[in-house]
């Protein structure tokens, strides 16, 4: 069948982009905070809000180097205002920092911030998809499959969240929480949260999956095999959801790192010695702060980034985003 | 037409009353209360204040004296600004509704163009920017496009950057607003209009030498309105939910800024009461949406 092939072989292409893309961010996860040039919290005293030291290959004199960057020297402290010293030469082994992008107003590396960041920020969101997508499909099978009043409730509960703005529903129950919650805490209280509003779309799509494969000759032969509901379920109509679930992965980890962004933002999630993406940008928006040291919105980049790389993966598949060239 | 949108209310009423009752018992649950605020208090001040406050009931009484007085719209009375709720309630509200009301129009005006557009149109090197650029709008979330457009007006003084005042003031938080909707707009309109066009009444229309200008911007148009006016429905739950960042970047006095502080000092009745106009907005939002989706397409009458 000519037809079928199309969407089966997408679905394929698409578990597998939405796969490698995790990796991808499991890797960038475990490597990011080693590659930060320096630690996290280390404030360089003297250099508040330095900008970015652009790096160089050549000096003056016209020989070549390693790269490198021109240290800095602070002339006016209180307009802030910083010199390039061209005699000196830095790198990250030498005693003055190097900012590649900038500093922050306790002469905190950006860029190691960012990159120490990408743990929490990604985490939260990797691990809030997959605490909602096992929700969902444990909800979607047994609505699916026990069919009656079970069905009935569950989905009027997930219609009910999804009609919902779903950052209102994450402040309401992170505002359930205790306010002030250690790091640790915070990451679990914000992975529940996340978890917890972003199931029922997932449920809906299982489902009807479920609804559908149940029916087929293959989930016959198998309870008149005398397979029980256990091993139907998990066994024979689970698997044909995968696709479907791995799509679902893709709309929910860009909007889970919008979540937690947005959380911290406000104050809700991680406060702001922790250098999660949204943590930082708040140090950001204080005031007029990122209007004068606008490098410090790199973390608002990274997750325009992150963003554009699931949208990237999700490319054969949402007509949304691509159109359809050639058709 | 009637019972279809006897049913829609029916089902907005519902909408709010649950969000309601269930913001007020997760505010109340939720550790700590208004009275156990103030730090230095002795355990007798603040059973005193309890008791003032009402806090002292159980959970079940207050609901139930919440939920009677609540009929005749008396929303209980804000702890912290000692004010009825209704009152904060209605002008943060009317706020966040003209934020969001500019924001989609705007987002319409800009998106549903730039789609007909780049549906009708492949080569050449507007539609390849706007379809670029869409690209990366949809990327950027809510909160990164305010904070990026107040460094731009700040940098410049083109805009005022924070607080409610003149049309400049909104210039700011609506574009940040918008800018993400019309791009979703614009894709959609896009997909819609280049499915239009090759249906076969469209290349029957063009058979009859009707220019094809007429046969994008009319009938092709006028058939791809279905789906788009199908995603105004979620687009308002989008807008609201952008809103919210967008408000506490800009201080824009609403909604969302109102229930954040409302959470954060444990104000419960105030929490209850932004829930409450949350939700009347909406599912006023949604039932316009789908009204004209169904007053434009007489299939989904029927259905749903």
């Amino acid at each position: 069948m000519p037809e079928s092939a199309g969407p089966i072989a997408l679905r394929h292409e698409t578990s597998a982009r939405a796969g490698a893309l995790f990796l991808v961010f499991a890797a960038a996860i475990t490597v990011a905070p080693w590659l930060a040039p320096y630690d996290p919290g280390r404030q360089f005293d003297g250099y508040p809000f330095a900008p970015p030291m652009r790096p160089h290959l050549v000096d003056d004199s016209g020989a070549w180097h390693a790269p490198f960057a021109y240290a800095l020297r602070l002339v006016d402290p209180i307009e802030r205002r910083y010199e390039e010293d061209r005699t000196k030469r830095v790198t990250f082994a030498s005693a003055e920092p190097w900012f590649l992008l900038g500093s922050d107003g306790f002469g905190r590396d950006v860029l190691s911030r960012v990159l120490a960041g990408a743990r929490l920020s990604l985490g939260v969101a990797g691990l809030s998809t997959i605490l909602a997508l096992l929700i969902g499909a444990t909800a979607g099978a047994a609505a699916g499959y026990g069919g009656g009043w079970i069905d009935a409730v569950l989905m009027r509960v997930a219609d009910l969240v999804i009609v919902l703005p779903a950052i209102y529903l994450v402040l309401a129950l992170r505002g359930a929480l205790p306010l002030v919650l250690s790091t640790r805490e915070v990451f679990i209280a914000l992975v529940a949260v996340l978890g917890l509003v972003g199931w029922p779309s997932a449920a809906r799509g299982v489902r009807g999956i479920i609804l559908i494969e149940t029916k087929t000759e293959y989930a016959e032969a198998a309870r008149a095999l005398g397979a029980g509901w256990w091993r139907v379920i998990g066994r024979h109509l689970l698997p044909a959801t995968r696709g479907f679930l791995a799509v679902q992965a893709l709309v929910l980890v860009p909007a889970f790192v919008m979540a937690e962004a947005t959380l911290s933002f406000v104050g809700l999630g991680f406060s702001p010695p922790t250098p999660s993406w949204g943590a930082m940008l708040q140090d950001a928006g204080a005031g007029r702060t990122a209007a004068e040291a606008p490098w410090l919105l790199a973390p608002g980049v990274a997750i325009i980034v992150v963003v554009l790389a699931v949208h990237m993966a999700e490319q054969s598949r949402d007509p949304l985003l691509w159109g359809r060239e050639g058709s | 037409m009637l019972a279809f949108l006897l049913r829609r209310a029916v089902a907005a009423l519902v909408l709010v009353f649950a969000v309601t009752s269930a913001a007020l018992l997760l505010a109340q649950l939720a550790p700590g209360d208004f009275a156990s605020r103030e730090i230095g208090r002795t355990p007798e001040e603040m059973a005193a204040e309890r008791h003032r406050l009402g806090l002292d009931l159980p959970v079940a009484e207050q609901y139930r004296r919440w939920l009677k007085r609540s009929l005749t719209l008396d929303l209980g009375e804000s702890f912290q600004y000692q004010r009825p709720v209704i009152d904060l309630v209605r002008a943060g509200a009317a706020n966040t509704a003209l934020l969001a009301a500019t924001a989609l129009i705007v987002a319409t005006l800009v998106g549903i163009p730039s789609g007909i557009l780049t549906g009708s149109r492949r080569r050449g090197w507007l539609p390849r920017v706007i379809r670029g650029t869409s690209l990366l709008l949809l990327s950027v979330p809510p909160l990164i496009s305010s904070l990026v457009l107040l460094t731009i007006a700040a940098r410049t003084g083109w805009l005022p950057v924070a607080g409610i005042g003149g049309v400049s003031h909104l210039v700011v938080p609506t574009l940040a607003l918008a800018l993400p909707i019309a791009a979703m707009l614009e894709r959609l309109q896009a997909q819609s209009i280049g499915d239009a066009l090759v249906r076969p009444s469209a290349m029957a229309a063009r058979a009859r030498g009707i220019p094809t200008i007429r046969v994008v911007w009319r009938h092709g148009w006028r058939q791809s309105l279905g789906p788009i006016l199908a995603i105004y429905g979620v687009i308002v739950g989008s807008l609201f939910s952008g809103s919210f960042a967008v408000e506490y970047v800009t201080s824009w006095p609403g909604l969302g800024n109102l229930m954040r502080e409302a959470l954060m000092t444990r104000d419960t009745y105030l929490v209850a009461g932004c829930a409450a106009a949350g939700a009347v907005c909406l599912a006023i939002g949604v039932l316009a949406a789908d009204v004209a989706h169904a007053a434009a397409d007489p299939r989904v009458r029927s259905d749903a």
